[in-house]
């Protein structure tokens, strides 16, 4: 016997896809708006159906400088992704070798490293910026690469969920491996790493959403355009002195801004979910 | 738990990198604010006077700053409440229809994808004064609309952006919840004659209750510091200061005020307010840790 | 094979360029926030520059907005990598000034580096901003603006109103009718209101916007708008606000669409912004108009002061660097470079000659609404209350002012005591400033 009822049902759909309908309201207009000529847009309310521009707009701004930048999005856009990898990438891979020596040895100052390492859990860069920003300036990694992702990997997030997982291993996984005669690294490699695919999976979704979607600290430490990325140029479009704000080519480089974390949630949304919940319950 | 013995320098590789990057990164500039924050400096570091406490007494004692204080409780409180309660429901009625969980999932999860920042943006072009479709409804409904003098509708349009993007995180906890509870409680309440309404608020409700309580605390957290990026593209922390929250402040004070003590001594303090939210988020739901 | 050869050779004759000009040239860094067409243009300076001798290089760089590009080189500075030169917008004029020993004042630079440079040569209502009370150039006006009026001329002709007025109380009665007749649904809009409506409008008055002659006369300046006819005239906004004459539309530039799109008849702008309005009025008649003021306050309106941006040279750089910095200064300032900035971007021209030379190429009778800001600037010689603001951790005095108008035309607060609040808020940074200078 089912608790359900028909009539509740349809309630439940039509509730449902109001709010989806709703929530996508924001990225429609966006991309109606996108497809207009500045001065269309200017002549009154914005519009709710495509302009005469098609994907002009879209290919203006991939192609020539956004703004008053003097860089066009396509490097923009290159420029996130380096740093969202680089972030992803650089945390997990940290991460996992230092939960891996706090859980599987034994050593003096084991639990002052998990300490030290657990403490900036506690402050996001937000948080000491200013200082973080003068250790940055002071050893020249402003306006680079560098100097854009270590910063954000120094939060021990990643591996504190390592940890977690790691603590779950069958103590007899390594029993057994230290009977074949295999050593840290083997270990490491033929059995914990098969063993964390989903959790790294997972890990990699947030991390790049994490590093793509970051605002401040890109704010503060790219004044030159060859390293800015896609999220800061849109304050600095809106921002542009003595001028109007250029709503046609600002949507057109949010759309772009916010295509490939979606399209990275949307298609690894299994992970997401799973890294979300199980990691945190 | 099994370990590798007789590896002395083995652990120590496996942390060099992060404890590297931590020390340089975290330790030494979180050293450095504390210091900074018990001196006045000018902007070039030409000259700076020691002034003990003076930085937190003129931090305690500006209105300004309780201002924000203010502010970032009710935006906190708003987005939290708005985006959970919101999420619940939706995750409710996902969990109840028969067919297209699944696809409700996927349609309603993309926002979390979206920048705070380029979230900002989408609802300030819908919101803005002389273009946004939102405003020219409003004001064909008689309400004017103008976030940039009226600081209420400065704070909703930062609370509508915040929310929107908060919500598809919190639907799916609730629905991961809701799910995992046990079809057979809820038929055994409905074959006790339980109408839907009384089974939710008496069977699970306080099932969802720790999820709950993680996802307030997850989203302070997001409304303490990510915000940052949707205040900063939209409102700058206007208009008169009504969407200035903390974090937001340590930023304007530091890097547009060049006012390095006060912006240090504020850094400080947020410090040990956000040590205390962790602390208290341990507390209360152990190992569930997620920036 | 043929192929060959030419990219050996091309290769060759490349090496040799690149030698010969590392060998030859002193790179000088210059810093600017001018992004798109301005920096196209910024490029273009320099390149002449640089063709015109081989002695130095000047290497221009787009460093973000004017506070993002004056906190990257007060970042870089303390990380000894400072610019030679860098363009700090005119807020920020008290700070770099205070700061001694990390900048190098232009009188001083071209004095120490033998170039001619005399002072009478330049605009005192532009130069007199970013001079020391002493007359000395601290540094090298770049490009300057000041506040004008825009007016909608098809929304006053609907409104029966043929001439912009040149007082505050006859635009008052001009700005009923236009709304009255509903020609228009707002009256006048304001971009920068701190700038336009209290720094500009004490200049404009003669009156002080604070102590110590703005500032200028030492670092004990305090703020004085709550207690002249500023209030007054914040006030008039705020009733104006009541029956839709004013409308307040953003702290920056945000007001703009509404005058383009014809909700407002009226604009107060900056000069610079001609250009933007030239394009965005496409579908009705505008005019370029002197800001008002007001007869009850003041017979003769004074000069209004200035907005934009200056060079500063920073310290620590070699000898050989600073000559070139007093010769690119002087090229900068030469009447045919100065002539083509002014005409190209809508900015002040900052000499005499600059000016005389735009006349003599008809620059102002094919470009009309051009000269208005140059007269306005330069009818009158400027006073202590004219010369400009120079006041420690102005940029934060700013905001303090602008949120506190916002309090006002939000209704959080009365007129007075809104006043009063900026101007507390404002003497607690000026004192803060004073200490962190002393």
């Amino acid at each position: 016997m089912r608790y359900r009822r028909r009539g509740l049902d349809i309630t439940s759909h039509t509730l449902l896809i109001l709010c989806v309908i709703v929530f996508f309201l924001p990225v429609w207009m966006a991309i109606v708006a996108a497809t207009h000529t500045q001065s269309s847009l200017y002549t009154g309310v914005a519009p709710f159906w495509f302009g005469s521009e098609g994907f002009g707009n879209f290919l203006a701004v991939l192609s020539d400088p956004v703004g008053r930048l003097g860089t066009d999005a396509t490097r923009l856009l290159v420029n996130s992704t380096i740093m969202a990898l680089g972030i992803a990438v650089g945390k997990i891979t940290i991460a996992i070798l230092a939960a891996y020596a706090i859980v599987f040895f034994r050593f003096p100052f084991r639990m002052l490293c998990f300490w030290a390492i657990f403490i900036t859990l506690m402050l996001p860069v937000e948080v000491r910026i200013m200082p973080t920003y003068k250790v940055v300036a002071g050893l020249g990694m402003l306006n680079s690469y560098t100097g854009l992702i270590l910063p954000l990997i120094a939060s021990a997030t990643a591996t504190f969920l390592f940890r977690q997982f790691y603590l779950t291993v069958p103590p007899e996984l390594l029993e057994a491996a230290r009977v074949d005669g295999a050593g840290p690294w083997r270990f490491l490699r033929d059995i914990l790493l098969p063993l964390s695919k989903t959790n790294i999976a997972a890990l990699f979704v947030i991390m790049f959403l994490y590093g793509w979607n970051q605002y401040l600290w890109p704010l503060l430490i790219t004044t030159e355009s060859d390293y800015m990325t896609v999220v800061i140029s849109l304050k600095r479009m809106l921002t542009s002195a003595d001028n109007l704000v250029p709503w046609h080519t600002v949507t057109a480089t949010a759309l772009l801004a916010m295509l490939p974390p979606v399209i990275v949630i949307v298609l690894m949304q299994r992970y997401f979910v799973k890294g979300l919940v199980d990691t945190e319950k | 738990m099994a370990t590798f013995q007789r590896h002395r320098l083995t652990p120590w590789i496996l942390l060099a990198p992060q404890l590297a990057v931590i020390a340089v990164f975290f330790f030494w500039p979180a050293a450095q604010a504390i210091v900074q924050a018990f001196y006045i400096e000018d902007p070039f570091g030409l000259g700076h006077e020691f002034v003990w406490f003076e930085n937190f007494a003129r931090i305690f004692t500006s209105f300004e700053y309780l201002r924000a204080l203010g502010v970032t409780a009710l935006f906190s409180v708003s987005v939290a409440v708005g985006a959970m309660s919101l999420a619940l429901l939706l995750a409710v009625q996902a969990d109840r229809v028969i067919h297209g969980a699944h696809s409700y999932k996927t349609l309603l999860i993309w926002p979390y994808a979206v920048a705070p920042a380029v979230a900002g943006v989408l609802w300030m072009f819908m919101f803005d004064p002389n273009l946004g479709l939102l405003s020219a409804g409003l004001e064909n409904l008689g309400i004017g609309w103008n976030h940039r003098v009226n600081g209420g509708q400065a704070m909703l349009l930062v609370i509508l952006a915040s929310i929107w993007k908060q919500m598809s995180y919190n639907f799916v906890f609730f629905l991961a919840g809701l799910q995992s509870i046990p079809k057979s409680l809820l038929e055994a309440a409905a074959i006790d004659g339980a109408g839907p309404w009384r089974r939710f608020w008496t069977v699970t409700f306080p099932l969802l209750s720790p999820t709950s309580f993680f996802l307030l605390v997850m989203n302070s957290v997001y409304v303490f510091f990510e915000t940052f990026g949707t205040i900063d593209a939209t409102t700058g922390g206007g208009p008169g200061g009504a969407t200035r929250t903390l974090v937001y402040k340590v930023y304007e004070d530091g890097f547009e005020g060049y006012d390095l003590g006060s912006s240090a001594a504020q850094s400080v303090i947020l410090l040990i307010l956000v040590g205390l939210l962790t602390l208290l988020q341990f507390r209360y739901i152990e190992r569930k840790v997620q920036y | 094979m043929m192929r060959f050869t030419t990219s050996t050779l091309a290769l060759g004759v490349a090496c040799a360029s690149v030698s010969l000009s590392a060998h030859a040239a002193t790179e000088i860094e210059w810093w600017h926030a001018m992004g798109g067409e301005l920096g196209d243009k910024i490029d273009e300076i320099a390149e002449e520059f640089n063709d015109s001798q081989s002695d130095y290089e000047i290497k221009p760089s787009f460093r973000g907005d004017y506070s993002e590009t004056m906190t990257s080189a007060i970042a870089a500075f303390r990380a000894d990598e400072a610019p030679a030169i860098v363009q700090i917008f005119e807020v920020g004029t008290a700070t770099m000034m205070a700061a001694e020993g990390a900048t190098y004042p232009v009188h001083e630079l071209m004095n120490d580096h033998g170039a001619d440079f005399d002072p009478d040569a330049y605009l005192p209502a532009v130069t007199g901003y970013y001079t020391s009370s002493d007359g000395d150039m601290l540094s090298l006006p770049f490009n300057s603006s000041t506040p004008v009026v825009y007016a909608n001329r098809d929304i006053l002709a609907e409104a029966g109103v043929d001439d912009v007025p040149e007082t505050w109380e006859e635009l008052g009665d001009v700005l009923t009718q236009v709304v009255e007749s509903d020609a228009a649904s707002c009256g006048m809009t304001t971009t920068w209101p701190s700038w336009i409506q209290l720094e500009n409008f004490s200049a404009r008055h003669d009156i002080p916007f604070a102590s110590e002659e703005n500032g200028f006369g030492g670092l004990d300046a305090r703020l004085q708008i709550n207690e002249t006819a500023a209030v007054d005239h914040i006030q008039r906004l705020k009733d104006w606000q009541e029956d839709d004459r004013f409308r307040y539309d953003g702290r920056f530039d945000e007001a703009a669409p509404a005058f383009y799109t014809g909700r407002c008849a009226l604009l107060m702008a900056s000069s610079a912004s001609l250009a933007g309005v030239r394009a965005n009025a496409e579908d009705f008649e505008f005019s370029v108009n002197p800001l008002p003021y007001s007869s009850e306050v003041i017979d003769e309106p004074q000069n209004s002061i200035i907005g934009g941006a200056s060079l500063w040279v920073m310290r620590g750089k070699s000898d050989e660097e600073y000559e070139g910095i007093a010769e690119f200064f002087s090229y900068l300032s030469s009447p045919e470079v100065q002539a083509d900035w002014h005409q190209f971007s809508g900015y002040l021209p900052i000499t005499n000659a600059a000016y005389e030379l735009s006349q003599e190429q008809n620059f102002y009778e094919e470009n009309p609404g051009t000269d208005v800001s140059i007269e306005q600037m330069t009818a009158t010689e400027p006073t202590e209350n004219s010369k400009g603001i120079r006041l420690g951790n102005m940029v934060q005095i700013r905001d303090v002012v602008e949120e506190e108008l916002e309090n006002i035309f939000s209704d959080e607060v009365e007129v007075q005591e809104g006043m009063d609040n900026a101007v507390e808020r404002s003497n607690d940074l000026l004192e803060r400033f004073q200490r962190a200078n002393s």
